[in-house]
């Protein structure tokens, strides 16, 4: 039985006021659950981006409402969000945004030490989350002297290393070649097999495709598609970027 | 251990232009701060020194008297009145004023202060003696001056003679280190060779310097004191100081000016480390939405913004300080030396804290309105 990490009911998002004022979302509803790697896939505009951003508890919807293992989002404040986010959720951004200045260990053990886990405990989750990765011998680098895919993989760590609940990933291989897309998309694979994790990742990267369980289409602000892996994911007609 | 510091520093010293301009922002401000009260200090000290050197319980000044050098004759009565008074065991005569010091060999003027009291009873006598003695004054025409104005006063050596208001005058005794604030040095004599010099009748003076007994209730005695007189003020030394001070530093605007610089330089440093904080903030913006969307709190981030501005103040003032240390250390010997006690150390470096915590208001700012979702700009 898998559990439902993100329940997200009628989320509609305006962006702008008066003439440009622009709905994103539209009525989306959606169910992330445990130990599944849900892709979200969709032109560019379609809203993929701030469904993200609201799922990930950094916008509040305009209406409707998001659950994370059972705690409503509704009516937090910008704190109440952040903790949310601190204890809930592990994000993956297409450009790392790894600290310069922190090696692989310190930008790991950074999302601990946000939460005040500043013990020797928080050196052995730090050094076992590069593990997970294949990153242990990096573990004194700096984000320079690794390649786009190792330091993809710090990031990765680092969303995992606390434990979260929800891992969102926002186009995790859009700036990899396609090995090193290949090892990243490997490795998100891996730890979405953890029940206790849901793995949800926006892109436009037809290649990872093959990692999927499930895939949702999102056109204007609506998702139009929601394919899992037992109904012949490869060949969804309406998903333009499948190889 | 917090990576907060780690993260603070690593920002700091990352970027290596930005931290020296920080630095040279503080060095600049701190030492400036630094001489304007060095110089403040000296000078506080400097006004009251023949104050403070005075062997006194009260003065008795002229009524309205402002400083030490600035004074009155008293009518001369005084001292009968106060030696009336139980209690007193002395009221012991000064008598202090500009004189011309006339080089020998016919060189120029110059104006000197002269001052002169008993050398027999210890009221106010010339003190770091390195040559001769407070009872060499009362010599024909003996004075005392400080080695330091030897050149200005033509001297070359003990026992140079030159003249005082076109009365003759012999160096029999010399100090070390009593300084004047002002170019005007300081000239002891004896009581009637100050008197002769400045032209001062017998029995009249500046000042008395009162002594009470060991046993002597002060408040009474100076309750007694200032009953008894009528055109002159009762006060003790701290009052005659503090009396001194204000004139000096503030009725002058010496003292005013010293902390309008001061300030000047606080402000200037507190603009220059916010500057180069805030644009440093705006540079590693997406860095901060980072740890925002990973979940930090604000006070988090706070924390990194004020650590960057404590470390470049504990750099900033540990080279502010080794500068300070060596202009104290070059001007030893000026007029006015630069003063450091470990008061204004202490205070120096609470000012440079808060100069930069002030300086990362503007970053503060920045930093609270920052919005996660920037992590998704490209």
């Amino acid at each position: 039985m898998t559990q439902t990490m993100i329940e997200a009911t009628e989320i509609a998002m305006a962006l702008g006021e008066g003439a440009g004022r622009v709905d994103a979302l539209k009525g989306i509803n959606l169910s992330l659950a445990g130990g599944e790697l849900t892709l979200l896939m969709g032109p560019s505009g379609s809203g993929k981006t701030t469904l993200l951003s609201v799922l990930g508890c950094m916008l509040s919807p305009t209406s409707g409402t998001v659950q994370i293992r059972g705690h409503s989002t509704t009516g937090l404040n910008a704190e109440q969000l952040a903790e949310l986010r601190r204890d809930n959720v592990g994000f993956v951004f297409q450009s790392y945004h790894l600290f310069p200045t922190l090696t692989a260990a310190e930008n790991v053990r950074l999302a601990l030490d946000v939460r005040g886990e500043r013990s020797p405990l928080a050196r052995v989750k730090a050094d076992k989350a590069l593990a997970t990765v294949g990153l242990s011998h990096k573990a004194n680098a700096f984000p320079r002297a690794l390649s786009g895919g190792e330091q993809q993989r710090v990031a990765v760590a680092r969303a995992i290393v606390g434990d979260a609940s929800v891992i969102l990933a926002d186009e995790p291989t859009a700036a990899l070649d396609s090995e090193n897309g290949q090892a990243v998309m490997t490795v998100l694979a891996e730890i979405a097999k953890d029940p206790a994790r849901a793995m949800f990742i926006v892109t436009h990267d037809p290649r990872i495709m093959p990692f999927a369980d499930r895939i949702l289409r999102i056109e204007d602000g609506r998702i139009v598609s929601d394919q899992r892996r037992g109904a012949n994911l490869r060949a969804v007609p309406t998903l333009k970027y499948a190889s | 251990m917090t990576l907060i510091l780690t993260l603070a520093s690593r920002n700091l010293f990352h970027d290596r232009v930005r931290l020296i301009a920080t630095v040279v922002g503080i060095v600049f401000s701190i030492v400036l701060v630094t001489v304007q009260l060095g110089v403040f200090l000296s000078f506080e000290r400097m006004v009251t020194t023949m104050i403070d050197h005075a062997q006194a319980d009260f003065w008795i000044v002229p009524a309205e008297t402002k400083s030490f050098e600035e004074s009155s004759l008293l009518a001369g009565r005084e001292r009968l009145q106060a030696l009336s008074i139980d209690g007193v065991t002395a009221a012991i005569p000064v008598v202090v004023g500009y004189a011309s010091w006339r080089k020998p060999n016919g060189g120029a003027s110059t104006p000197v202060l002269v001052v002169g009291a008993p050398t027999t009873s210890a009221g106010l006598q010339p003190w770091n003696m390195v040559e001769g003695s407070v009872d060499d004054l009362s010599m024909p025409d003996g004075v005392a001056i400080d080695r330091s104005y030897f050149e200005q006063l033509g001297i070359a050596q003990i026992r140079g003679r030159a003249e005082i208001n076109n009365q003759k005058a012999r160096v029999v005794a010399v100090t070390n280190g009593i300084r004047s604030f002002t170019t005007t040095p300081h000239v002891f004599a004896s009581l009637e060779r100050a008197r002769a010099y400045l032209g001062v009748p017998p029995n009249r003076a500046n000042y008395y310097i009162v002594r009470i007994a060991p046993n002597a209730n002060a408040a009474v005695v100076r309750s007694q004191l200032a009953a008894s007189m009528s055109d002159s003020e009762v006060l003790t030394s701290e009052e005659f100081r503090h009396r001194t001070r204000v004139f000096w530093l503030f009725d002058t605007g010496a003292g005013a000016a010293l902390l309008g610089s001061a300030i000047l330089g606080i402000i200037v440093g507190t603009i220059i480390v916010a500057q180069t904080l805030y644009s440093s903030t705006k540079d590693h913006l997406k860095e901060f939405a980072t740890l925002r969307a990973i979940g930090s709190s604000r006070m988090y981030i706070l924390k990194v913004i004020l650590a960057q501005a404590l470390i470049s103040a504990v750099v900033g003032f540990s080279i502010a300080a080794a500068i300070d240390l060596a202009l104290v250390k070059m001007t030893s010997d000026a007029a006015l030396p630069i003063v450091m006690t470990p008061e204004l150390t202490v205070g120096l470096f609470g000012l440079t804290v808060m100069m930069c915590a002030i300086a990362a208001i503007a970053a503060i700012r920045v930093v609270t309105r920052i919005d996660p979702v920037l992590v998704f700009a490209q």
